[in-house]
């Protein structure tokens, strides 16, 4: 008889069942990143000075910071030189429509359960597919121009909506603001531009769905979402790689912009590929994800299930520059085989009445390890602000490691701030509770896991929310003996 | 249907069952009293499969295969149905949501048709009429900031929804009001049949007067040193149980 303590300890060699590589011809830079290179990605994409300049002012920046060591995860040295920064597949010609995308991308998505062909897609999310350094396709677009919003990829928003572009890029995070995210301004190939116009709520769901592809590279997108007065826009992201032996760098940067009595709901379930059992291989997901409520009355909400990736790195965070405005944050992530996560948010507290909460749910199993890392800074002059914090942690097994390092700075004395932290072992109790009504221990295992995340799932759209669920249970599959 | 024979069981390096034997024929009450520490709830999880318990000796049979030989879930499965002294929350995990999977994995088990959403919930309201459970707790978590009492009663409403052949309450009496000690008594009392046979842990022969056993056993140090029919719980009520552990230590006098 299998005890639930080696059950636990076995949840591990599951299949990652997005692990296949398409096999297409790409046009690619050389490896290794110079001015040059940065020159060529720019030329690629037809940009214009101001663009360019902004690139090698940030990489002249990065030139002169080092890597961050301070997240409690480890890993050998990043060797930048030899890294592959641009790679798009090879496309014939200018594409019309999506006819005309290569049968074989489509394909790709097709597997990956992300159909492009918007006659068979459910109607209410728009997707914005990026393989590798380019956006392939966006959909419903014609659709959502009616309303006024634009969504598409960032290359086009570049060449279509400079001002737009101009205006907000880099307003949020800064080209100089960390190791990874200037390396991302510097090198940045594409991604997501999303607009809403004042008054608009958008009628569906907009999404990402980010696809590396080709070894050796790297993935440096930007997305960047503007929500103008009064508008709602609720945004979805997914990500897959290839099973590779070797790490592959993901260094993104999004940015959000939530103007007067506008909201932003951004979502994600991030499942790069986590690396084999032994943790060979697997993406380095190191990311800078920022919103700023800068209108009063104005909202972001974070929702991340974070189940891939070798090492996690990113603090989707919240300016609250407005009056009254909000900021939420809500986590689940989960760390198996030798994957680290280290991760959570900050919450920076300007204006007056904002409010902000946090819940955050760290699972660890096999030998992963798993720190929740967050920051609720009240400034002098936000008065009346509140803010609620939970960081619950489970450990399943005993070889894993869950870590809580929050950081609390009250500059206001009329502020109320709330941390609850919990740490628990899943019962075993539980699982033979489970197991006595009839329940085999792979199923009570999910639905414990389930349970303990419910409170962040509520918070994903529907189908998101299935989805995450069942991914959730699909990485904790283990084989019982 | 359940056959105890001599059976040993320890935990970590203490050894608690020393040696129990029992017979349960289908449609019988046993009760199990005795002290506290005496290892009744222990003999429960033993039946149960809980794997912190060793068994280190003698056998248990179940409608003629060997019990413990099989996972917790397929004892389920096979209608082995444990009530508990502490039922555990599940913080999250509707109350529903989790009885529905665990009925509908049974019948799999067995090759019946599962039960939808709809279905279900009619079944499980019915079930909780019964046994007076008020309906709201069906779609709160699983036992989470229910009280005492209702922990108890949703035991044994889970019971009535699973309809086990075999169901050990353990101590599912204590903590409970006058009226709830009645509904659980009713519910139980409806489930009797010539097919269902239980094992009744308690204390107290205020529940015994409700429902009525066949037999009670008294444990002690991990044997049984006394059974008898239903007067012997009044017996205990009256002159607790030192005069038998006395009888148990010195047969000859
Ligand atoms: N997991 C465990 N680890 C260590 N000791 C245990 C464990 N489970 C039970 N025991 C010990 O075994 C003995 C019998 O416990 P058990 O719970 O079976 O008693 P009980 O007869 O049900 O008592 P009560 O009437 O108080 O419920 C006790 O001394 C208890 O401390
Ligand atoms: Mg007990």
């Amino acid at each position: 008889m299998q005890s639930p303590t080696d059950h636990l300890n076995e949840l591990a060699s599951q299949d990652y069942k997005y692990g296949f590589v398409t096999d297409i011809e790409s046009d690619s830079v050389p490896p290794g990143l110079n001015e040059d290179v940065i020159k060529k990605i720019s030329a690629i994409k037809e940009e214009p000075e101001w663009l360019l300049e902004w690139r090698l002012k940030a990489y002249e920046h990065w030139l002169k910071m080092t890597e961050p060591r301070w997240p409690k995860v480890d890993y050998p040295e990043v060797d930048f030189q030899s890294m592959v920064y641009y790679s798009s597949p090879k496309a014939k010609k200018e594409l019309q429509s999506l006819d005309e995308v290569d049968p074989d991308l489509l394909e790709t998505f097709d597997k990956l359960g992300i159909s492009l062909d918007e006659q068979k897609r459910l109607s209410g999310v728009a997707v914005d597919a990026v393989f590798d350094s380019v956006s392939v396709a966006t959909t419903f677009k014609d659709k959502l121009s009616e309303l006024g919003i634009i969504f598409c990829s960032f290359s086009e928003a570049v060449r279509e909506h400079p001002d737009l572009v101009k205006k907000y890029l880099g307003s949020v995070v800064p080209y100089s603001d960390n190791f990874y995210a200037t390396l991302n301004s510097a090198v940045f190939s594409d991604g997501s531009f999303c607009y809403i116009p004042k008054g608009v709520r958008s009628p569906m769901e907009l999404s990402t769905y980010f696809r590396i592809n080709a070894a050796n590279t790297g993935q440096f997108e930007r997305t960047l979402i503007v929500a103008d007065e009064d508008s709602y826009v609720s945004y979805l992201e997914g990500c897959t790689a290839p099973m590779r032996d070797e790490n592959q760098l993901h260094a993104a940067v999004v940015e959000l912009v939530a103007l007067d009595n506008a909201q932003i709901k951004y979502s994600t379930v991030q499942n790069w590929y986590p690396g084999d059992e032994n943790g060979k291989g697997g993406i380095y997901n190191f990311v800078t994800k920022r919103g700023a409520c800068r209108g009063s009355d104005s909202k972001i909400s974070w929702t991340q299930v974070e189940t891939g990736s070798a090492i996690t790195w990113k603090y989707p965070s919240c300016i609250l520059q407005g009056d009254n405005s909000v900021g939420e944050f809500y986590s689940v992530a989960l760390t198996k085989n030798y994957q680290q996560a280290d991760t959570g948010t900050k919450m920076v507290h300007i204006g007056k009445n904002t409010r902000s909460t946090i819940i955050s749910k760290g699972i660890s199993a096999g030998r992963g390890q798993n720190s929740y890392r967050g920051l609720v800074k009240i400034n002098k002059g936000a008065e009346g602000a509140r803010n609620f914090s939970q960081c619950d942690s489970m450990l399943m097994g005993d070889r894993c490691g869950a870590h809580t390092f929050p950081y609390i700075e009250i500059n206001n004395p009329t502020a109320q701030v709330e941390h609850e932290a919990s740490t628990s072992k899943i019962g075993e109790d539980q699982i033979f509770y489970l197991r006595q009504r009839g329940i085999s221990t792979e199923d009570a295992i999910s639905m414990i896991v389930n349970g303990f995340c419910k409170e962040v799932f509520r918070e994903l759209p529907m189908e998101f929310a299935v989805e995450a669920q069942k991914l959730l249970s699909i990485s904790l599959e283990g084989s019982v003996g | 249907m359940l056959e105890i024979k001599e059976l040993q069981a320890k935990v970590e390096d203490t050894q608690i069952l020393k040696g129990i034997s029992l017979q349960v024929n289908p449609g019988e009450v046993h009760a199990v009293m005795g002290p506290n520490g005496s290892g009744k709830s222990t003999l429960g999880k033993v039946i149960a499969g809980h794997e912190d318990y060793l068994v280190t000796g003698g056998s248990v049979a179940y409608k003629g295969k060997d019990l413990l030989d099989m996972e917790p879930e397929d004892r389920a499965c096979e209608g082995v149905f444990l009530a508990f002294q502490y039922p555990v929350e599940i913080p999250g995990v509707g109350n529903n949501y989790f009885l529905r999977t665990a009925l509908n994995s049974i019948r799999k088990y067995r090759g019946e048709e599962e039960l939808d959403a709809f279905d279900f919930l009619e079944l499980a309201r019915e079930k909780a009429d019964l046994v007076e459970l008020d309906r709201s707790l069906l779609d709160r978590p699983v036992n989470e900031g229910f009280s005492g009492g209702e922990k108890k009663r949703n035991e044994v409403f889970q019971m009535a929804v699973l309809e086990p052949t075999l169901a050990v309450l353990d101590e599912t009496d204590s903590g409970l009001d006058i009226d709830a000690l009645k509904a659980v008594a009713d519910g139980v009392n409806s489930m009797r049949g010539p097919d269902r046979g239980f094992i009744v842990i308690t204390h107290y022969q205020r529940l015994l007067e409700y429902i009525v056993p066949d037999y009670v056993h008294v444990l002690h140090d991990g044997r049984i040193i006394k059974s008898g029919g239903k007067e012997l719980a009044l017996e205990l009520e009256e002159k607790g149980y030192t005069w038998i552990e006395e009888e148990a230590a010195n047969p000859a006098s």
